[in-house]
């Protein structure tokens, strides 16, 4: 593998860790003998061409698909060998906004949020309200929401909804399927814009699956990009751009990139450059 | 006054172990410091929250200044409960500040103290009278029944349309479709309705028998058999289990797609979904039903012959000659003729239920629950009117 092997006083920092993990779907090899690390307070973004197993490696990391080789560490434990306990401890830890939300179609929004810290937390019902509002204004939705159910919802709307569920616990990591996804542009760059806020006033660790280049250049800190069943290259974007394989060429360098790297190419070339000649 | 507490921190996370949050207040020359210290996390806060509302609500004198140095993590519920603290202290003795707030602390403190300066709308509307409600609701109910009226009459109307487009072949028949249902509804019913309408076939003849046997007349159970079951109970038997096994698929299927937007989908293309979806469906039930009561007698009777032989000595001979004298083909199909009403009424209902389904899984659970209860309902109620008919017009 490529990728570069952390240092070991980086280890602390490590939240994910994933080390030669396979997975299968019958005879179909979708991952194999992957390896990766996601750090504390980092925004790492995932791409990959479609049907690399983008999706594949977010379920397995959360144990919702059974994998046939490797590890996964989250949180220094094997998820998958962990006692019962130990799964509970890793599960209040994290917080998930699942591509379309999957916001319980049941409950207004408030009460999704309040899902959670029902289930984990201590508290009275009127702090837990007022929690509950809390995160809703943190993820910039309107506090009329709050009485909302799902149906009611615009798309954008139900995207920082699930994410103020995801925060409700106050997780360590959140993972992100294509939070941008049918999003305008302007909302897709207030989210990426509040997940940087989120990041840094909560010094969350961000595991984000995205095809938009402009989160990607906005928001992440490290990229990775899958293809041919592994971690193909990852590093921040100057890596990307340098590196040399036809999907990863097209996509950085694409008519659908230009107008967003060419602004910063050139900074981005000396800053690789300074790197180079240091 | 708030004293010095300890939460017991939470021991279900192995790897960083959380100290417990604790507030103190002491008094240095007439100023009350409140001291901050500990985790103060969403899972730990909820020892303290008594102590802070108490700390809030107490008497404290004027000068107050709350001291942060000695806290540790703090995540976005321990800044809010600090942070509102912070305000209702405020309130009357002007602006306290945090002191000591740790610098990695600060965004924190900030962004949740921006989202607690936002307006919030104010509380719900008061509730309405419990009675007021009460007879609101009836009055709803009332008035949906019109509506539910015409929405059937609606379905019939739109099914007819579709299947005279398609009869007359403006639109493609899809004949694969029907049969598919026939097979959904009908054929795999076959088991669980022979089952049953045997066992209550043999049943009702028992009860008959016993009953009969005291005045002597235990072979004219066969004649109750014959003619209960085939104007009667195998028609009623089959139609309700069919309510209950098809309209409850046919309501979430149409329900869920609905959800989907795939009904929405059918719209913009231009097909109408009634015709689509619905048409086939109570094609296929109008079809399915009187076959399959056909199946139900002919199991009944097998029932009722077996436990008359069993029970009382009549054999299938004299059983079926005793069928011969007591039946004739009006018997048969004075029940057989009441299936494709039932079968009609059963798909009307559920189409139109499945069409009601909201966004909400909730909505699903409760359109199939409906459609359930109000199809078995109508079938009896059916089987009610065509009794009257019978016995009006002397049959």
């Amino acid at each position: 593998m490529g990728a570069n092997p952390p240092a070991p006083k980086d280890d602390d920092d490590v939240i994910i860790r994933a080390t030669d993990v396979t997975v299968r779907f019958g005879s179909k090899t979708i991952l194999e003998n992957l390896n990766l690390d996601v750090r504390r307070g980092e925004i790492m973004g995932f791409v990959g061409p479609s049907g690399t197993g983008k999706s594949v490696l977010l379920r397995t990391i959360l144990g919702l698909n059974p994998k046939q080789g490797g590890t996964i560490e989250v949180f220094g434990t094997d998820y998958e060998k962990a006692s019962d306990r130990e799964r509970l401890a890793i599960e209040r830890r994290w917080g998930v906004l699942f591509q379309h939300g999957a916001l319980f179609s049941a409950l207004n929004v408030l009460e999704n949020i309040q899902v959670p810290m029902r289930e984990y937390l201590d508290l009275s019902p009127k702090l837990m309200d007022e929690l509950a509002r809390l995160k809703i204004d943190l993820v910039g939705l309107a506090p009329d929401a709050a009485d909302k159910y799902p149906s009611e919802l615009s798309g954008g709307m139900i995207k920082r909804a699930a994410l103020a569920r995801a925060l409700a616990l106050d997780p360590d990591i959140v993972f992100l399927d294509e939070p941008t996804s049918g999003l305008d542009p302007i909302g897709a760059a207030d989210f990426d814009e509040l997940i940087m806020t989120l990041r840094d006033t909560l010094g969350l660790a961000v595991y984000m699956v995205t095809h938009d280049l402009d989160s990607l250049f906005m928001a992440c800190d490290r990229i990775a990009v899958l293809g041919e069943r592994k971690v193909l290259v990852e590093g921040p974007l100057s890596t990307m751009l340098e590196y040399d394989h036809p999907w990863v060429k097209s996509y950085f360098h694409g008519k659908r990139a230009r107008h967003v790297v060419l602004p910063d190419e050139k900074s981005a070339g000396s800053a690789a450059d300074t790197q180079g000649s240091v | 006054m708030a004293e010095a507490t300890r939460a017991e921190s939470d021991s279900a996370a192995p790897r960083r172990r959380s100290e417990a949050p604790s507030l103190k207040g002491e008094r240095h020359e007439g100023t009350l410091v409140l001291t901050v210290a500990g985790d103060w996390l969403s899972r730990t806060v909820g020892a303290l929250e008594k102590d802070l509302e108490k700390t809030a609500e107490a008497n404290l004198g004027s000068s107050i200044t709350m001291d942060l140095s000695a806290v540790g993590h703090v995540d976005t519920a321990g800044a809010f409960v600090l942070e509102r603290l912070r305000r209702q202290l405020s309130q009357s003795r002007g602006e306290i500040a945090l002191d000591g707030l740790a610098e990695r602390n600060r965004p924190l403190f900030k962004a949740v103290g921006d989202a607690m300066d936002r307006e919030r709308p104010s509380a719900k509307p008061a509730e309405t009278n419990r009675i007021v409600a009460a007879i609101a609701g009836l009055g709803e109910g009332m008035v949906g029944l019109k509506d539910e009226l015409v929405n059937g009459l609606n379905l019939i109307g739109g099914a007819m349309y579709g299947a005279g487009r398609r009869l007359s072949g403006r639109t493609q028949l899809r004949p694969a479709a029907i049969f598919n249902q026939i097979d959904q509804m009908g054929v795999r019913a076959v088991p669980i309705i022979i089952l049953i309408t045997f066992l209550v076939g043999g049943i009702i003849a028992q009860q008959g028998a016993f009953q009969l046997r005291r005045f002597g007349g235990e072979v004219y159970a066969v004649n109750l058999v014959g003619i209960l079951v085939l104007r009667e109970i195998g028609v009623l038997l089959t139609a309700i289990m069919i309510a209950g096994r098809s309209s409850s698929a046919i309501c979430a299927e149409i329900g869920s797609m609905k959800m989907r937007e795939e009904v929405d989908a059918l719209h913009v293309i231009g097909l109408n979904p009634i015709g689509v979806l619905v048409f086939p469906r109570l094609v296929a039930l109008t079809i399915a039903l009187p076959l399959l009561t056909f199946i139900a007698n002919l199991a009944a009777l097998a029932g009722g012959a077996l436990t008359l032989y069993i029970y009382s000595g009549i054999s299938f001979a004299n059983f079926a000659q005793g069928l011969q004298n007591s039946i004739d083909l009006f018997t048969i199909f004075s029940g057989l003729i009441k299936a494709p009403f039932m079968a009609i009424v059963i798909g009307l209902v559920a189409a139109n239920e499945g069409l009601k389904v909201g966004g909400s899984a909730e909505s699903l659970g409760l359109r199939v629950t409906s459609a359930v209860v109000k199809s078995i309902f109508l079938v009896i109620v059916m089987d009610g009117l065509f009794a009257i008919f019978y016995a009006s017009v002397g049959l």
